[in-house]
């Protein structure tokens, strides 16, 4: 039972996805970090490197705020998704 | 609904049920607001609720709320890479009691304590995501909601460690890498006869295990192991600071931690069944901020009142006390007809007097000594190494422990900094 990827753990979930984004990335802060704590601390791995830059699919987000808490430069606007949309723990 | 209350509450985790409860039965008008679609579907925790706190408030709680198992077994197991040494304190010869602790699943735990808040006639109303505080001059007179504006006596937000309403009034807590932990968990079911052979506990009795260690690849955290009724509850909890600094998923540490041999026997044909990750502000004292405010109050984890300590850490109980204080706080002010700060001020004054403040004070310096990385590397690997060669019978003449140790001592931590850790320990654990 080891050995599950991400996207694996993250289907066990359910969840509601919004069309938009509850988190957006200032790209032009976010491209003079170099540090990119985003890439370790997110526990979905909903930041990814790509070419030099970061991105972002909020659609497996577990709604924690780790990754506004850790970003350096403060590139990450954060927020929780609207009403009825985001995770929804069944064991909690 | 009703265009004004006495008291609007925001967030239905156990320091906002807590508050709305205790309002609602001394026959305030209260609105008790939650994000998620149920009360219960954004929490998460480890998670034990310790201690008699829940009966206080609802005395027949431990036999109707869904409270998964009577913690009857506490461990403590530090483990090496391949190997475990623990300390298992077996209380189930005791009477019950309500001091043990019983596991719980939020999802569950916090939808109980919700209906219990709308049979008490407070209002609930889940799915409404609260925007913003609602002003009146200096004074907080409500809240925005969905384009709604609601206007209340007072506002109490218990709405989590990102607590968005105490940032709005200005009051929040500064949230650091160095004083939020990160848990994740899995919830892994096991049918119950195989809980109990495993874990050596009865039918209703259950066991918790907090790890040391390899389970966070020697860096600032720890790993918990708990049993539910039909599943067991497993994670690690890691200092974000940590996270970053080392360049580590958490994520890792659970795939390590799974294979390991102390746990990989016990959770053996398991199937996760959710993955889930939250924070815990672990800042102790010096992180609590101001706890009120004109026409607002701050409980559990949005006023970060969690005790860490080398033990564990402990947030249920504190958010539960806090949201009673906050209820007996309101009581008062709507006595007087007065929800000014001053008035509002006797809630600090209610928790200094209680264990919520006293313990926070008592481990004030937790925070600080648990940044000695030498806890989570050096000291279980050595009392793992030191294990391993006093339970070895190799045909050689045998040497004594106290030799044993110094030799596995020897590179690794010398007797004087031992000494000064374990002396500074006294007041962390």
């Amino acid at each position: 039972m080891s050995g599950m990827t991400m996207e694996q753990r993250l289907a066990l979930n359910k969840y509601e996805v919004d069309t938009e984004a509850h988190i957006r990335l200032k790209p032009d802060v976010c491209l003079q970090c170099q540090v990119r704590s985003c890439l370790y601390v997110c526990p979905a791995e909903c930041f990814k490197e790509r070419e030099g830059r970061i991105s972002f699919s909020h659609e497996g987000c577990l709604e924690c705020g780790s990754c506004y808490i850790s970003c350096g430069p403060e590139a990450i606007e954060w927020s929780y998704p609207r009403a009825h949309f985001g995770i929804s723990y069944e064991y909690g | 609904m009703k265009e004004s209350f006495d008291a609007v509450v925001v967030g239905a985790g156990p320091a906002g049920c807590a508050t709305a409860y205790s309002l609602a039965r001394a026959g305030l008008e209260v609105l008790l607001v939650e994000r998620g679609k149920s009360a219960g579907a954004k929490s998460m925790t480890g998670g034990v609720l310790y201690g008699p706190v829940l009966a206080n408030l609802i005395p027949d709680s431990w036999k109707e709320a869904p409270l998964e198992r009577r913690v009857t077994r506490h461990a403590v197991s530090l483990l090496s890479e391949k190997t475990s040494l623990s300390i298992d304190f077996n209380s189930a010869g005791l009477d019950q009691s309500l001091r043990d602790g019983y596991t719980v699943l939020r999802a569950r735990f916090d939808r109980w304590f919700a209906d219990k808040v709308e049979q008490a006639g407070g209002v609930v109303i889940t799915g409404v995501r609260v925007d913003d505080l609602l002003w009146d001059g200096p004074r907080v007179a409500g809240i925005v909601a969905g384009g709604d504006r609601i206007p209340a006596g007072v506002v109490i937000a218990a709405d989590g460690v990102n607590s968005v309403l105490a940032k709005k009034a200005g009051l929040a807590p500064r949230l650091t890498p160095e004083n939020v932990n990160q848990g994740v968990k899995e919830i892994i079911r096991l049918p119950p006869e195989f809980i109990e052979q495993r874990f050596n506990v009865s039918a209703d009795g259950g066991a918790a295990v907090h790890f040391l260690g390899f389970c966070t690849g020697g860096v600032h955290g720890g790993g918990f192991l708990y049993t539910n009724r039909d599943s067991l509850s497993l994670g690690v909890v890691v200092q974000l600071q940590a996270l970053i600094d080392n360049k580590l998923r958490s994520v890792d540490f659970m795939e390590g931690f799974k294979a390991h041999p102390a746990v990989k026997e016990l959770i053996k044909d398991g199937t996760t069944v959710e993955y889930s990750a939250h924070l815990v502000p672990a800042g102790g004292l010096a992180m609590v901020p101001r706890l009120y405010a004109d026409g607002l109050l701050l409980a559990g984890d949005a006023a970060a009142l969690v005790l860490a300590t080398g033990r564990a850490l402990e947030g249920l109980n504190f958010a539960l006390a806090s949201g009673m204080a906050a209820a007996e706080t309101v009581k008062r002010a709507r006595e007087k007809g007065d929800f000014s700060q001053q008035t509002l001020s006797q809630y600090a004054q209610l928790l200094s007097e209680s264990f919520v403040l006293q313990d926070l004070k008592t481990f004030r310096r937790s925070p600080e000594l648990l940044e000695n990385r030498r806890l989570y590397s050096v000291y279980p690997e050595l009392a793992c190494r030191l294990a391993e060669k006093v339970f070895a019978v190799d045909g050689q003449a045998k040497k004594t422990v106290w030799q044993l140790a110094r030799e596995e001592m020897k590179g690794r931590v010398s007797m004087w900094t031992l000494l000064r850790d374990a002396l500074a320990a006294r007041r962390s654990v």
